[in-house]
């Protein structure tokens, strides 16, 4: 296409269907360069439909293009420059040195830079040594499926629920990285929960039964980079409270009744779900914009 | 990054289509293959495959298969003889089965989402799998074998090098045939169970018309016997059973009237060539359909 940028993502009337049952009506969806967009909806709405789509993965109705380029007709090209996250880890059977040098080399970047990008979300591929991708744990797997579509340079991002199963440190490195690259890379991000993805984008964009039911810019949602120093104070200590709050990597003090410690800020909507389940012990809450910590 | 340099990283073909022209299908296609054979590697599929076929010449040997004549074969001619049988008997369904557990398996498992979202040639990531396939489907089969004749050198039981030479092209065809046809099913089948429910269909059709429905038909039928060998020479099992025995019994008494048929036809070297051509070409057409098919429909 001429005069297409790359990180446009340009979807028009597209459809699929299954065995006779539509997944996709005749969607219609454009994302500009550096623009984040929040792809939720129930299971069967056909976001795993649409991403796929937009891998080339599926022939369809419709035309579909990333950068100008169908991504079906010139696949190659075009995820040269489109880094995916997947829902769930393939049950790969091949060790982590394999994935890496695999990934790296079909995707033309340092296999180095991909460490790195696992080694600053915690996990050092080195210590793995040989280990079969599949025997990781379910947060080590995404760690590396992360760093392999952040590890390269990239125009569009495509992550289904990338931060399920990460710990807290993690999600706050990931959003860390997404920040890094927010002003050069397209992102479309799915989960079937608004409130898990909300904080990262400027846009939602809902699928039900596979037609766009909304599309709808949000209230800017500040940089993903961005900390909150947290403090909360309990009426007393309460050991399920303690247990939640310590997952998320805050100190106790004052024998269980004080917590304390830094969240990612795009992680807010979560950790207060997370609190409100125990607000009738709360006597105190404070929740701050802390400048960043040096790593 | 600009079209135009995208492009010239990885320049288009002038259609359009999804294959690169430059070096990088190559370098795809090698990429995968050595990316199938770390899987294959860990699988254990390919431990009880190796086991298997490393098993049978072990029991070869240890039953004395060197010792015992017959046809007047003996010593590693009659292992080879036995080895070369038992093969065409269980390679077929076991190459069949592995391929489509692992291809369609993967397919289902979300491989196939993740590793076809990265940027690999649809032709690097077929043919590459197909040769990674063909190295750990080959090799244990040709290992075994190797290790047997091993011994033997080192026993000074004289080796018979040209049978050696023809069984290992034989197997190597015998294997490529039904992992091209194996990549067929597992391209149009869309779950592991109709995939390998299809490959066993396919292999009890071949292996019933090597004798049951093959002489059924033609004495019920009545057919006439070029009609009867057409078949035969068209099933590949029956044409690889039918060269493997023309090695040890190069007038196929064994075979009956049929023989007067084949070697007026083809010759001795004429029909070895058959065998070692017909197989390898129809794994290599189904191959090549089941490559069609997968490019052009969806591919998870």
């Amino acid at each position: 296409m001429i005069g297409a940028t790359a990180g446009d993502v340009r979807v028009s009337g597209l459809s699929k269907a299954f065995r006779g049952t539509r997944v996709l009506d005749g969607v219609d969806l454009a994302i500009e360069p550096g623009e984040r967009v929040a792809l939720v909806g129930a299971n069967g709405a056909g976001k795993t439909t649409l991403i796929r789509c937009l891998l080339g993965q599926y022939t369809h109705e419709g035309d579909v293009s990333l950068g100008g380029l169908a991504p079906r007709s010139a696949r190659s090209q075009v995820l040269q420059r489109v880094g995916f996250v997947p829902q769930l880890p393939p049950p790969l059977k091949m060790p982590v040195p394999v994935l890496l040098d695999f990934a790296s080399a079909v995707c033309g970047s340092p296999r180095e830079r991909m460490c790195e990008v696992s080694v600053r979300l915690g996990l050092a591929p080195d210590s793995l040594g040989r280990r079969p991708f599949a025997k990781l744990s379910g947060g080590q797997k995404q760690k590396l499926l992360i760093a392999v579509a952040l590890g390269r340079e990239t125009d569009v991002l495509i992550l289904d629920e990338p931060a399920a199963n990460l710990d807290p440190d993690a999600r706050a490195v990931f959003f860390e990285l997404l920040a890094e690259r927010a002003e050069r890379t397209s992102m479309l991000i799915s989960s079937h929960r608004l409130d898990e993805v909300a904080a990262l984008v400027h846009r939602v964009v809902e699928l039900d039964r596979g037609k766009v039911a909304l599309d709808d810019r949000i209230a800017d949602s500040g940089s993903l980079a961005v900390r909150l120093a947290c403090r909360i104070e309990l009426a007393r200590p309460e050991e399920a409270a303690a247990r939640a709050l310590r997952a998320w990597g805050l100190r106790e003090e004052a024998g269980g009744r004080v917590f304390e410690g830094t969240l990612a800020g795009p992680d807010r909507l979560r950790f207060l779900g997370t609190v409100s389940r125990y607000s009738a012990l709360i006597s105190s809450l404070e929740l701050r914009q802390a400048p960043r910590e040096d790593a | 990054m600009s079209d135009e340099a995208l492009l010239a990283e990885r320049p288009a073909t002038a259609s359009g289509s999804a294959e690169p022209t430059d070096g990088s299908a190559l370098r795809d296609l090698w990429l995968v293959a050595k990316l199938d054979v770390a899987e294959s590697l860990r699988a254990r599929w390919f431990a009880v495959y190796s086991v298997v076929f490393g098993g049978i010449v072990a029991l070869l040997f240890a039953f004395a298969v060197t010792e015992s004549r017959i046809l007047g074969f003996l010593g590693l001619s009659r292992l080879l003889v036995t080895y070369i049988q038992i093969c065409m008997a269980i390679l077929p369904i076991f190459v069949l089965v592995t391929t489509v557990r692992s291809v369609a398996g993967d397919r289902e498992a979300g491989v196939f989402e993740y590793l076809l979202a990265l940027p690999v040639s649809l032709g690097g990531w077929y043919w590459g799998r197909l040769v990674g396939r063909f190295a750990v489907v080959f090799l244990p089969v040709f290992a075994a074998m190797a290790a047997g004749t091993g011994w033997a050198v080192l026993q000074e039981i004289p080796v018979p090098w040209h049978l050696f030479g023809l069984y290992t092209a034989f197997l190597a065809a015998l294997a490529w045939c039904f992992l091209g046809i194996g990549m067929l099913v597992s391209s149009i089948a869309r779950s592991v169970d109709v995939a390998q429910g299809a490959a066993f269909v396919i292999w009890l059709v071949l292996v019933l018309f090597l004798d049951l429905i093959l002489l059924g038909v033609m004495v019920q039928e009545r057919v006439a016997p070029e009609t009867a060998v057409a078949f035969a020479l068209a099933n590949p099992l029956q044409v690889f059973r039918t060269g493997a025995m023309l090695l040890f019994d190069p007038e196929l008494v064994l075979l009956g009237p049929s023989a007067f048929v084949i070697l007026d036809a083809f010759g001795r070297t004429g029909y070895l060539a058959w065998t070692l051509g017909y197989p390898a070409a129809i794994g290599t057409l189904c191959a090549a359909l089941g490559f069609r098919w997968f490019r052009r429909h969806d591919l998870p």
